[in-house]
């Protein structure tokens, strides 16, 4: 489904961490005396010697180095139609295939990479960020501070994202206007963002809520330990891993919910090129050339697995229950 | 919790007008004369225009027109649509569809997601568990589009094996497809969401005494593992029903069905402020109610979350 | 024009020519039997949700447009195959000036309520469209008959404060009731093409029960006088008709019920055809296009056919940028037709090269040199037209499926002509048409054309006339206004035509849009239906259909 709001992980309380006091992550801490290695550096010890680690990482690495300079992988022009060679199969001289427009496949898969990437990963950083400080005030604070932000939360879920996106990007993307491709860019995240950060807050709130009550949050709060400390040195690493797991997902549908943007002609637009653009475009053509659909969905899903591995290893490395 | 549930139906009222609110003014905000696209490459004469504009009190401002519908709404009349017709028996029509449609799709995405979950949770980097991996994240990739289109070609027309649309009288065994297509990209989560927690739970105090009790390992994983794993997955299922409503638009198109999404997404591009407010106040309430169900599951299942 | 709203197809439009259903003619043995069944047989046909209560005069969109035709029988028909009008519910039209009409009906045929069709009945139904506070879509074309003036007043000032001015009159002057079964026309102006106009479903008689029912009532359960009356509707789901047995015209039903299901997308409806769960698809989506999958899917089931409507791109001529015409005229020259509806269509619609569609009815084939592929020519062009600055934005409504042939005749300009063209998709279709229809476009932009009535007129004085109804790029040569007007009230309908060629020469020089197709259906229909034809438009003709 590519549409975020329908993908709702609410809650994952991790009752575990609430007995799990004798963590590293909290050891050092709370006794503040000499700790043998930071909770970075251990995590970091542990992924070096992950084989998916270092699979993942290189992946992504080369979808970024993709997106920030296509013209090293291809020297295509993405743009260029001609008829005559539409609908044209894959072949040597054009390993993918050329589109119905007779634009060369290959080289708009490579230039793909950078709306999709850049699109998706600003807009999970954002809807994490907003999400997740509202979410820790909200769990951490309580009250009315919580009911508050609940509530405005509630509102912003409770709208369907296809009426936000609409209204978002038609006031502000509307047919006259002259945006440039950053701009649209910029405004297919905000869009996806504020609609999408009821969702990490709802994840980060009840994390927080579970986790706030531990022997380890009490003590350091008894130690006299500042608000800011707690949030950042206990709170935050302990409700990090069910954000990381669902934020790697997210990138995935957020390049889909990208695509249902274009799709109904309010999202990114031509000569600007995104995986999902290409997957739309393709779909008329299903049946005759599938190898359409195929090119950019297979890196779509390279990428998005890349990314979801990428935070399972991650997570794993900073969860030590799981070793 | 008496006093509890007592506050949380009581925030439920500014919230209620908060998002009425809200999506009234978003719609009211949306670009386009909603009667310039009506008469087709013509172009509407300014008469009609004048006439509709007049009849709907569009030249009023918006708070004017707000206040009105609230109004109507709290008397029970949702308005009616640019075309005459009553908003009420709309939803009176399409809300039930959408629903079934939901509760398959919820069914289908906790059956396969939790088997996917705990065979997957229960052997972890195993082949089995790599497979569902991909395969789960191929249908959150995939544009929905295309999952279902796919899905229909195949299973619908050329096999055979199913009807291709759903007829109006929702059959069930013709909600199978779409709601697969409409559950898949909760599946995934479900299933990484109960792979997690079954992991996790594994390696607690209380399985291990229970192995080494000398429990069959059957009984091990049905009654102790699966129950306290399973908190976090009921309550995020909980909260799906409300989101599978009203993410149900791509498929109810795709298979024919008149729900609400459809008939949302028609409203809103034709700025029919009534229909889009109407339907997403019950969608938004539906919401809000499955909410707090959840909020009270948790301190019900959980006894370290207290509400005072 | 009557546009389709469907999300994706939206380009179904109609078709030209009478098709028999193929497979159906021959070899059926129990033809005694399939009779017997057809009689109390019924179908279901595709359709989408009517965007306003089912009134005649207040029906644009085709969802509703079939239904009233279906639901009622005017004064003249139009043939399936496209040929002139004949007369249906008229006896005879009869004019000496083209000035004064006297129109005499056939005697005692009914309303779906049982009420006699009455003279009065076309005379109030009239009256009704063209009073301006009524706020019918087609008023316009009561705009011929003398003293619509006086009942049609229009704001002064667009969407200002100021409401428009109550009209003077209730009624026509030109209209006058004789006796029951006779009325008198009187136009402002000798039109010859008047007759030709009154198929059209603006001038359906309506009952005695609108007027005391009111529109919205009447619209939500409308009582005609054609073949099939209303039995209900359902929102979003079906509308279901049926036999109307006190028929007594020519086209009489062969079966009994018409269940109109409603889709709210092409592909589903299309895979219920191939399935056989539904019975006829007006236009069978885009994607089964491709690589011609529908032929493979339906068989001898598939329906290939013209329709008289014409993709078109026009230019907003208010704009500077866009008041050269060697400049238009390059632009149109660097469009390779054929290339088009080859590659992005499939071969399914024809390039266009003429002006008015040929199908219709005093169209001169061929007559569109700006509509030729040549680049050569079109360089220089451009080079003796000074250039073109800046991005050349080629806007589509984004709600259809536009965007591939906009985006390939965006790509031949900018090959061709090496300027920076693109096509640019605009969200809705009312976004698209309010900006259209307040002079604001900053691009040519896509427009489509389908006759309301088979007769070139239709093509012109709307299109490219000074204030004609839909001449949107606001497109002023006072020759061609001169020779439309001429044309329009010349005694004769072939002096018309030769008038309106004389007039579309000049146009040709001007080129004030870009004509790239003509129309093409593909439609399909059910194993179930053995018999079966098109209308003029390319809807089911429903009294042809044998099971």
């Amino acid at each position: 489904m590519s549409d975020p709001s329908a993908a709702s992980i609410v809650s994952t309380p991790r009752p575990e961490q609430l007995t799990e006091a004798s963590s590293p992550a909290t050891a050092g801490p709370v006794g503040k005396k000499e700790k043998p290695r930071s909770l970075l550096g251990d995590a970091w010890l542990d992924l070096r010697r992950k084989p998916l680690f270092w699979i993942s990482a290189t992946f992504i690495l080369l979808f970024v180095v993709m997106a920030a300079f296509p013209s090293l992988f291809t020297s295509g022009d993405p743009t260029a139609t001609s008829l005559s060679r539409s609908r044209v199969e894959p072949s040597g001289d054009a390993w993918f295939g050329y589109d119905v427009l007779g634009r060369d496949v290959y080289a708009r898969t490579i230039y793909g990479a950078r709306a999709s990437i850049v699109v998706s990963l600003l807009s999970v950083i954002g809807t994490m960020l907003i999400g997740g400080t509202m979410g820790i005030i909200a769990g951490y604070k309580g009250g009315w501070v919580d009911g508050l932000l609940s509530r405005i939360a509630d509102i912003f879920f409770g709208l369907p994202f296809v009426l936000g996106a609409i209204v978002i990007l038609t006031t502000f993307n509307g047919a006259t206007s002259n945006n440039t491709a950053w701009q649209i860019m910029g405004l297919v995240i905000a869009s996806l963002v504020v609609l999408s950060w009821p969702v990490v807050m709802r994840l980060m709130r009840s994390s927080v809520l579970a986790t706030k009550e531990a022997d380890y949050i009490v003590a350091a709060r008894a130690m006299g330990a500042s608000t800011t400390r707690i949030i950042f040195k206990h709170l935050l690493p302990n409700c990090l891993a069910p954000l990381l797991v669902y934020g790697t997902i997210m990138i995935g549908s957020f390049i889909g919910a990208e695509a249902t943007l274009s799709f109904l002609g309010i999202g990114l637009k031509s000569p600007v090129v995104s995986w999902g653009i290409m997957i739309n475009e393709a779909q008329n053509y299903l049946r005759p050339s599938p190898y359409l659909l195929f090119f950019p969905s297979a890196f779509l899903v390279t990428a998005v697995l890349s990314f979801v591995m990428l935070g399972e290893a991650v997570r794993e490395a900073l969860d030590p229950k799981l070793r | 919790m008496g006093r509890y549930l007592v506050r949380r139906l009581l925030q439920l009222v500014p919230v209620f007008i908060g998002t009425t609110l809200m999506i009234y003014l978003l719609v009211w905000k949306v670009p386009g004369d909603p009667f310039a696209g009506k008469c087709g490459d013509r172009g509407c004469p300014e008469n009609y225009r004048a006439m509709m504009t007049e009849k709907f009190q569009l030249d009023q401002p918006w708070f004017v027109q707000y206040a009105t519908y609230m109004k109507n709404l709290l008397q029970g009349d949702f308005g009616t649509t640019w075309s005459g017709r009553e908003v009420g028996d709309i939803i009176a029509t399409a809300y039930p569809n959408t629903l079934k449609l939901a509760a398959m799709a919820l069914v289908i995405e906790a059956v396969i997601g939790l088997t996917a979950g705990v065979l997957t949770g229960l052997r972890r980097n195993g082949f089995l568990d790599n497979l569902v991996l991909v395969s789960t994240l191929f249908l959150i990739a995939l544009p929905v589009f295309v999952v279902g289109f796919v899905l229909q070609w195949f299973f619908g027309v050329k096999w055979g094996i199913v009807t291709p649309t759903v007829s109006n009288e929702m059959r069930l065994t013709e909600l199978i497809l779409p709601g697969f297509v409409l559950g898949s990209a909760s599946m995934a989560y479900i299933a990484r969401v109960s792979r997690t927690s079954i992991a996790e739970n594994r390696r607690a105090d209380y399985v291990r005494t229970a192995i080494a009790k000398g429990l069959p390992m059957r009984r091990v994983v049905g009654i102790h593992l699966l129950r306290n794993s399973l908190i976090p997955v009921v309550t995020l299922l909980g909260t799906d029903l409300g989101a599978l409503m009203g993410g149900a638009i791509i498929t109810e198109g795709i298979f024919g069905i008149n729900g609400v999404g459809r008939t949302v997404l028609r409203a809103i591009v034709t700025k029919e402020s009534a229909t889009v407010v109407s339907i997403v106040v019950v969608l938004v309430l539906v919401y809000l109610l499955m909410n707090l169900v959840v909020d009270l599951l948790y301190a019900a299942l959980d006894p370290r979350i207290r509400y005072e | 024009m009557r546009v389709s709203k469907r999300a994706s197809g939206a380009i179904a439009m109609g078709a030209a020519f009478a098709l028999i259903a193929s497979g159906c003619s021959s070899g059926n043995d129990d033809e005694g039997g399939t009779s017997a069944n057809s009689s109390d047989g019924a179908i279901v046909v595709d359709g989408t949700e009517p965007e306003n209560p089912l009134v005649p005069a207040n029906t644009t969109e085709t969802g509703g447009g079939k239904i009233i035709d279906w639901l009622w029988t005017g004064l003249v028909e139009y043939p399936n195959n496209g040929g002139a009008p004949q007369n249906a519910l008229a006896e005879s039209i009869e004019t000496s000036d083209s000035k004064v009409y006297k129109i005499k009906i056939k005697q005692n045929t009914k309303f779906h309520d049982g009420t006699v069709v009455k003279a009065k009945n076309f005379v109030d139904a009239w009256n009704w469209g063209a009073y301006s506070p009524n706020g019918a879509q087609n008023a316009s074309f009561f705009a011929d008959i003398d003293g619509f003036a006086d009942v049609n007043t229009s704001d002064p000032d667009g969407d200002g404060p100021k409401k428009a001015p109550e009209p003077k009159a209730k009624e026509m002057s030109g209209l006058k009731v004789v006796d029951d079964w006779n009325f008198e026309v009187t136009l402002a102006a000798p039109t010859a093409v008047f007759p030709t106009k009154l198929g059209y479903s603006t001038f359906m008689p309506l009952p005695d029960a609108f007027f005391s029912q009111g529109a919205e009532a009447f619209g939500k359960k409308p009582i005609g006088n054609g073949p099939v009356s209303f039995v209900s509707w359902e929102n979003n789901v079906a509308i279901k008709l049926t036999r109307f047995d006190d028929y007594n015209l020519r086209d009489k039903m062969k079966i009994k019920d018409v269940n109109v299901k409603i889709y709210q997308d092409d592909t589903a409806a299309y895979n219920d055809l191939v399935s056989n769960n539904l019975d006829f698809q007006q236009q069978v989506p885009v994607s089964s296009l491709a690589g011609d999958n529908w032929k493979n899917d339906l068989g001898d089931r598939a329906i290939s056919s013209t329709t008289p409507s014409t993709g078109i791109i026009a230019f907003p001529i208010y704009d500077k940028r866009f008041q050269n015409p060697k400049l238009r005229k390059a632009i149109s020259l660097s469009v390779n037709r054929q290339e088009i509806t080859d590659k992005i269509f499939f071969g399914n619609r024809k390039p266009a090269d003429s002006w008015a569609n040929p199908l219709t009815p005093g169209a001169k084939p061929g007559n569109c040199t700006a509509c030729q592929f040549k680049p050569d020519e079109a360089k220089q062009l451009l080079a003796e037209a000074g250039g073109f600055t800046g991005q050349l934005k080629m806007y589509y409504n984004a709600d259809a499926s536009h965007k591939d042939w906009m985006e390939a005749v965006a790509g031949q300009v900018k090959n061709t002509l090496g300027i920076d063209a693109v096509a640019v998709g605009v969200p809705t279709f009312a976004v698209f048409r309010q900006n259209i229809n307040a002079h604001k476009m900053d691009g040519a932009y896509r427009a489509g054309w389908q006759q309301d009535y088979p007769d070139v007129e239709n093509w012109i004085n709307p299109l490219y006339v000074t204030g004609g109804s839909s001449n949107d790029g606001l497109y002023s040569n006072p020759e061609v206004d001169a020779l439309a007007k001429q044309a329009s009230s010349a005694p004769s309908l072939e002096a018309s035509h030769e008038l309106f060629a004389k007039a579309v020469e000049k146009i040709d020089q001007d080129v004030p849009t870009m004509p790239i197709y003509f129309g093409g259906q593909q439609s399909g229909h059910s194993v179930k239906i053995k018999k079966m034809e098109l209308s003029n438009v390319g809807e089911l003709d429903i009294t042809s259909v044998e099971l």
